[in-house]
């Protein structure tokens, strides 16, 4: 009973003193609301790096395999796609697409264009985080199509004349042998200023030839791997696949960014979490100082109060738990207005052109709870000096005056 | 049993020059329960200082101060508060209430420091305390809204509200006018009177002392009984008659 009394004494006090307690705890409020919200801010920033990583390089661990022929290039054939699903096989990897690139004419109402093709299977849409737009990605039963089937992004789109899903639209491929292709899906990929095309390797091998002006198109295998067996399966799959491939040309190396990535959070989490144990130092010197002087200008009450009774512990706790309590309450609000403007944050005018964010990161509850923690052991540091200086209080010269 | 029993009390203090200042010398004093004792002098006669030894705020140098027939001294401090905060209560004279709370908060925080149930129903107590004082209809209200009197009178209510065994009232009309202050020695000698409470009042006005059963004088450390025809002569003298 003696802890609640104490606690309410001291919530008594912080009512009684507001616009003191209010005005001291100004820094303590930024410093936490500046904490919580950077490092919300700064996740979101990271999920966003990681996002647009994906969407290029893969998730992490990806992993890529790559035959290479005698001249050099991976290309296209049938025997190096069948080596390649053969490990992938035995190793039960659940995740994988072939995957590479190739340059092949579009004939477009408003003429032809060379288009930067990307070859993929179904899969590979979310191992890359591909975001549909409308229509859709690729499916298992596309493979199995009598024309080649194409996913495309918006200025593709454009130049067939829009997507329609009740009526995909078509576009004829190729130079010498043409071939009808029908657009599936439109995705979102601002990064390119020219049109693009994703396309089966199995129409590729079988209808889409590439432009001879820029070569044959290129071809390898992406797998999704957990990141903690990325480093030995590299390995194996460098062994195993060097051991079925005559001559031994192949090549298998990571292709995500995820230990950049990890060194990018690194130097957020710690950067912001500096920054914002530093603004909180200067918050508590505040509160600090003011309890200082409060200290002494409330010596008389303190008086008064031992002559109720209160004990030198009490009149410690008292100074002390005034302290932790408004510290506690500011860094409540803090984090409470932290996740209303968070958690309210209209992303698509706050992000970057050509930056979307597909997984939004919840409001990160350990900042939140670091905050709290934070504030309340400010509290405490600050208050223990005016709560020494409570305890030595003459009494006698306190009440006399 | 008295409540109180100082036997050949001292109370010196060290000045910074190194010379020992002599505050109370060998005060002799017994108090009956329910007795209500005056102590008279001039300023710097050490009233102060004698109601602070015998409220357990300070300690003596020398002799002995029994409460209830134990002796006060070596007791910790920690056992001394609670001791101070469950027998005494304290009246000052510029009231010493506490500022930005209402009347009904300001009786209510004695009971911080007592019991659970005193505690739980600080706020119902603190009520029927100001009633009692005549305050029903100020419960609310802030401190530096009420006139000296009422102002008193809350101090007095709390002051009461523990149901202390033993008051000090130092210099209790001090702020007042002599009509305001009449009015609150009324109340505070029915109070004390209605709960069979201990009155030691400290005072330099001999009207107020006269209300007393005993009392003494204080000069210069020294502390004597005060008998009426030395009040009546004292009285005559400050009168100038």
């Amino acid at each position: 009973m003696g802890v609640l009394a104490a606690i309410t004494e001291a919530w008594q006090e912080v009512r009684v003193h507001r616009v003191r307690v209010v005005l001291s705890l100004v820094g303590v409020f930024l410093a936490v609301f500046a904490m919580t919200t950077i490092t919300a801010v700064g996740r979101m920033g990271a999920q966003m790096l990681q996002e647009s990583s994906d969407r290029s390089q893969g998730r992490a661990a990806t992993l890529q395999l790559d035959v290479y022929s005698s001249d050099g290039s991976s290309t296209v054939d049938a025997e190096s796609m069948a080596t390649l699903r053969a490990v992938v096989a035995r190793h039960e990897i659940a995740w994988s697409s072939l995957t590479g690139s190739l340059q092949f004419p579009a004939r477009f109402p408003g003429g032809t264009q060379v288009i930067s093709g990307t070859i993929a299977e179904p899969r590979y849409g979310e191992m890359h985080r591909v975001q549909v737009l409308q229509g859709r990605w690729f499916t298992d039963a596309d493979t199995d199509r009598f024309a080649p089937a194409l996913v495309v992004d918006q200025q593709f789109a454009d130049a067939v004349g829009g997507f329609d899903p009740a009526s995909p639209p078509t576009v004829v491929l190729g130079g010498d042998t043409p071939v009808r292709a029908t657009v599936v899906g439109v995705v979102d990929d601002r990064n390119t200023y020219s049109p693009s095309a994703w396309v089966l390797p199995g129409d590729v091998e079988r209808w889409i030839s590439a432009d001879p002006a820029y070569g044959p198109a290129q071809l390898g295998m992406q797998v999704w791997v957990p990141d903690a067996d990325a480093e030995q399966l590299q390995d194996v799959l460098q062994r195993e696949l060097t051991a079925s491939v005559p001559g031994g040309n192949v090549g298998v190396s990571r292709y995500d960014s995820g230990e950049e990535l990890g060194v990018v959070n690194l130097v957020l989490a710690y950067g912001v979490r500096g920054i914002g144990v530093f603004a909180l130092v200067l918050g508590g010197i505040g509160v600090l100082n003011v309890g200082l002087v409060t200290v002494r200008q409330r010596i008389r009450e303190i008086g008064v109060r031992r002559s109720f009774g209160a004990t030198s512990g009490r009149v410690f706790s008292a100074v002390l738990l005034e302290s932790v309590c408004a510290t506690a309450a500011a860094g409540a609000l803090a984090v409470l207005l932290s996740v209303a403007i968070i958690s309210n944050l209209p992303l698509s005018l706050v992000l970057p052109e050509g930056i979307s964010l597909t997984d939004v990161p919840p409001y990160p509850w350990e900042a939140a709870v670091e905050g709290f923690v934070a504030a309340t052991a400010i509290g405490a540091l600050a208050g223990i000096v005016p709560a020494v200086m409570a305890v030595r209080a003459q009494v006698i010269d306190a009440i006399r005056y | 049993m008295s409540v109180i029993s100082l036997d050949g009390v001292g109370r010196t203090v060290a000045l910074p020059d190194g010379e020992v200042l002599r505050i109370l010398t060998g005060v002799d004093l017994v108090v009956e329960a329910g007795e209500h004792i005056a102590v008279v002098g001039r300023s710097g006669s050490g009233k102060s200082t004698l109601l602070n030894l015998v409220g357990l705020l300070d300690r003596p140098t020398t002799g002995e101060y029994l409460l209830d027939g134990r002796p006060t001294a070596g007791m910790s401090g920690r056992r001394t508060a609670k001791l101070r905060g469950a027998t005494f209560g304290f009246v000052f004279q510029q009231f010493n209430l506490l500022a930005g709370r209402s009347a009904t908060d300001n009786v209510a925080s004695p009971l911080f420091y007592g019991s659970s149930r005193e505690f739980l129903g600080r706020r119902r107590t603190a009520r029927a305390m100001l009633t009692r004082v005549g305050l029903g209809e100020r419960l609310d209200t802030m401190p530096e809204k009420l006139s000296g009197g009422e102002q008193q009178r809350v101090a007095l209510a709390r002051s009461l509200v523990r149901r202390p065994r033993v008051l000090l009232a130092d210099e209790p009309t001090g702020a007042l006018d002599v009509d305001t202050g009449s009015a609150v020695m009324d109340v505070l000698e029915e109070l004390v009177r209605e709960d069979g409470t201990t009155l030691i009042t400290i005072t330099h006005d001999l009207a107020v002392a006269a209300r007393a059963d005993r009392r003494f004088r204080l000069d210069h450390g020294v502390l004597s009984p005060l008998s009426d025809a030395a009040l009546q002569d004292a009285a005559a003298d400050r009168s100038g008659t």
